[in-house]
C-alpha cells in the first residue's frame, strides 16, 4: 500500500514541481526513490514531529504542496496541535501519509498502534479523512487525493489484500464503494478491517443471510447518501474498523444513521473497545482479540440477524432488531 | 551588545519615536475598552515592529502579496495588539478597525489568524509554533532562488518550548541565513523571571550554531542598523533584543501583574498623558 501510494507521488510529482515530500525519519525502502528522483523536494525532517508540520505548513504557505509522511501515532498525535493549527486553521494543502493503521504494528506494542488516530483527524474542521481498504483502492484514489487542495489525512495499513472487487466498480473520493450488494443489510468497512469483513460477509451469505458489503474509504465527508438512497429496504448496518470504537467509522455512521433514518434498524459498530492492550502479538492475534476477526465477526453478526428474515427481507421483525440492538458484547 | 556609533538622522529619528508614540497609543486605546490582558508584552515589542514595518519590510510587496516580499511572523501571538497597531500605522489594517478588537464578529482576535489581505502571515498564539513556518518559509525561499527574508519573532518564555529547538535544529542544519529569530527577552513570563525558568538563552542558541547578537530592544537606532548589517554568514541570525514589559508607561513597567490586567478608565488616561509627555 505504501509502495503503491509513493509510486503514485512519483508521478505527480514529475508533473508539478511544486510537490514536496518530508519524512519523519521512517520509510525505509519506500521513500528512496521519490528522494533519487527529487533531491531538492524530500527531506528528512529527523525525529522531530512537531517541527516537521509547522515547517510542512510553512512551506505551503509559500505555494508548495506538501506530503508529510511517518508512522500514524507520531503523524497525529505527537503534533496534533500543529495539524490543527498550522494546517487545519490557515486552511493549507498539507497531506498527512500515515503508515500502521490500526494493529499493522501489532507486535510493536501499543506506542505503535493506530486506535484513536481517526477520532482526533475526523474531529479537525476541513480535514479530509481517507483510510483505503486495499492497495486496488489507493491505486484507484490517489489521483483524487492529489488533486485535493486542502488538508488531508491518509491512513495507511498493511492489508492481506482479501477482496475482490466486482468488475467495472468505479472508485471515487468521498464515495462509498459497493462491493457485495444486498438489499437488507450492510457491512460498511474501512481501512485494514476490510479483508475481515469481507470474509465475514461471505461467509454469512454462504450461511444464507442476505448480507452485502461495503467499503468505506472515505471517512469523512462520510457517504451519507449511499445508505440514504437505500434507506427503505435497509435494516441492518454493521460497521468494521480496526479503531477504537470511539470516534471513528462506526460513530460517523451511528450518527448519520441516528440524524437521517425515519425508522429504526439494527446497528453495531465493530471496533477495539475502550482499553489498552497490555499484551503483544501479531495483527491477526490483536485483531482476534478484540473482536474483529472474521470469524468472531460472523458470530456476533448472526447473533443479530433472523436468518429467515433476511433471506426474505418482507419477514423481518421489527421486535426482534429492538431486543438484539442492546445486546452487544 | 553592539555600540552603534552610526546615528540616525534626525528626521528619521523623529519619524520612528513618532510612530511608536501612535502604536502605543493605538494599543492603550485597543486594550482598555476589550478588557484584555497582554499589555505590557505587546510594549516590550513594539519599537521592533515599528523598525522592522517603517524602515525594512516593503509594504507594497506585502499589500500585493509578492513572492519576493519578506515575512514576518509573530510566533508569540499573544503581541497580537502590538501587531495590529503596527498593520494599521503602515496602513494594512484601517485605524477604525482596531476598535473592533475583542468585539464580536471582529476578525482581530486576542491572538493573530492568516489574513494576507491585512499582511498577518501567519495564525499564532499557541507558543512554538511561529518559529517552524518561519523555518518553512525561509526554506521554500532557499530552494527557489528567491531573495525573501523570514523575521520570526518568538517571546524569551516561548523558547522553553522543545519546538522551538526542533525548529532551530533544523534552520542550521539547512544554513538558513535568510532567517532571522528576534527574541523579545523581556525576561518575565507567566508566573516568573524567565531567568529564573530557563537560563542561558543566548548560550544556547550559539550552540545550536546560529548567529546571535545582542541588543537593546527598544533602541530605534541599534535595531535599524542590526537589522541592516545582517552578515549572510551561512547560519540562521539570532537577535536577542532586550526589553522590558510595559516600556513606556511607569507604572506597569516590568511588573508581572500587567501580563494580565487592563486599564482602568483612570489609568487609560494617566497612560495616554505620560506616552504623550514623553
Amino acid at each position: 500500500m505504501r509502495a503503491t501510494f509513493i509510486k503514485s507521488l512519483i508521478e505527480y510529482a514529475t508533473q508539478d514541481p511544486d510537490v514536496y515530500l518530508i519524512a519523519g525519519d521512517v520509510g525505509f525502502s519506500v521513500v528512496e526513490a521519490f528522494a533519487q528522483q527529487f533531491p531538492t523536494r524530500y527531506f528528512n525532517a529527523g525525529v522531530a514531529e512537531q517541527n516537521m508540520i509547522g515547517v510542512a505548513a510553512g512551506l505551503a504557505m509559500a505555494g508548495k504542496k506538501v506530503y508529510v509522511y511517518t508512522i500514524i501515532p507520531f503523524l497525529t498525535k505527537r503534533c496534533f496541535e500543529q495539524v490543527r493549527l498550522d494546517i487545519c486553521y490557515q486552511e493549507l494543502p498539507v497531506k498527512l501519509i500515515g503508515v500502521g493503521g490500526g494493529f499493522s504494528y501489532g507486535p510493536m506494542g501499543t506506542t505503535h498502534h493506530a486506535l484513536e488516530d481517526v477520532a482526533l483527524m475526523r474531529s479537525l474542521p476541513g480535514m479530509t479523512v481517507i483510510a483505503p481498504g486495499s492497495k486496488f483502492e489507493v491505486q484507484h484514489l490517489s489521483s483524487d487525493i492529489h488533486a485535493v487542495p486542502s488538508p488531508m489525512y491518509v491512513r495507511l495499513s498493511n492489508n492481506e489484500e482479501k477482496v475482490v472487487y466486482p468488475q467495472n466498480i468505479s472508485i471515487t473520493l468521498g464515495k462509498a464503494l459497493e462491493i457485495v450488494p444486498s438489499d437488507v443489510a450492510y457491512i460498511a468497512a474501512t481501512g485494514n478491517a476490510l479483508d475481515a469483513a469481507f470474509v465475514a460477509c461471505q461467509e454469512l451469505r454462504n450461511l444464507g443471510y442476505d448480507i452485502g458489503l461495503v467499503s468505506m474509504p472515505t471517512i469523512k465527508p462520510l457517504d451519507a447518501n449511499f445508505f440514504l438512497e437505500k434507506q427503505a429496504g435497509l435494516q441492518a448496518i454493521f460497521t468494521v474498523e480496526e479503531h477504537s470504537v470511539i470516534g471513528g467509522l462506526g460513530e460517523a455512521m451511528a450518527r448519520m444513521v441516528c440524524e437521517n433514518f425515519e425508522k429504526k434498524i439494527i446497528f453495531k459498530a465493530f471496533g477495539v473497545n475502550d482499553f489498552y492492550f497490555h499484551v503483544t502479538g501479531p495483527r491477526s492475534y490483536l485483531n482476534d482479540q478484540a473482536g474483529l476477526s472474521a470469524e468472531k465477526l460472523v458470530k456476533e453478526i448472526e447473533k443479530r440477524l433472523d436468518p429467515l428474515s433476511f433471506v426474505s427481507p418482507t419477514r423481518f421483525s421489527p421486535e426482534r432488531s429492538r431486543r438484539v440492538g442492546t445486546n452487544g458484547p | 551588545m553592539k555600540n552603534h556609533q552610526h546615528q540616525l538622522s534626525q528626521k528619521l529619528s523623529e519619524e520612528l519615536a513618532a510612530a511608536a508614540l501612535t502604536c502605543r497609543k493605538y494599543i492603550v486605546d485597543m486594550l482598555t475598552p476589550a478588557k484584555s490582558s497582554h499589555l505590557g508584552c505587546s510594549f516590550s515589542i513594539i519599537d521592533i515592529l515599528v523598525v522592522l514595518y517603517h524602515r525594512i519590510l516593503d509594504i507594497e510587496k506585502i499589500k500585493t502579496q509578492d513572492r519576493t516580499r519578506d515575512y514576518f511572523l509573530l510566533s508569540k501571538g499573544h503581541g497580537a495588539a502590538a501587531l495590529y497597531a503596527v498593520l494599521a500605522s503602515v496602513d494594512l489594517i484601517a485605524s477604525e478597525e482596531l476598535k473592533k478588537y475583542h468585539h464580536p464578529d471582529s476578525a482581530l482576535a486576542g491572538h493573530p489568524t492568516r489574513d494576507l489581505t491585512k499582511g498577518i502571515e501567519a495564525s499564532t498564539g499557541s507558543l512554538g509554533h511561529g518559529l517552524s513556518m518561519g523555518v518553512g518559509l525561509a526554506l521554500a525561499a532557499q530552494h527557489d532562488q528567491r531573495p525573501s527574508k523570514v523575521y520570526v519573532l518568538v517571546g524569551d518564555g516561548e523558547s522553553q518550548e522543545g519546538s522551538i529547538w526542533e525548529a532551530v535544529a533544523m534552520a542550521t542544519r539547512f544554513a538558513l541565513d535568510n532567517l532571522i529569530i528576534i527574541v523579545d527577552y523581556n525576561n518575565l513570563q507567566g508566573l516568573d523571571r524567565t531567568d529564573d525558568i530557563m537560563p542561558n538563552l543566548a548560550e544556547k542558541f550559539v550552540a545550536f550554531g546560529c548567529h546571535v547578537t545582542t541588543i537593546d530592544g527598544h533602541c530605534h537606532q541599534t535595531l535599524l542598523s542590526t537589522f541592516k548589517t545582517l552578515a549572510n554568514t551561512g547560519k540562521p541570525s539570532v537577535i536577542i533584543a532586550k526589553t522590558i514589559k510595559g516600556k513606556g508607561i511607569a507604572f506597569i513597567q516590568d511588573k508581572l501583574e500587567w501580563h494580565y490586567r487592563s486599564f482602568n478608565p483612570e489609568q487609560h488616561d494617566i497612560a495616554l498623558k505620560e506616552l504623550e509627555n514623553s
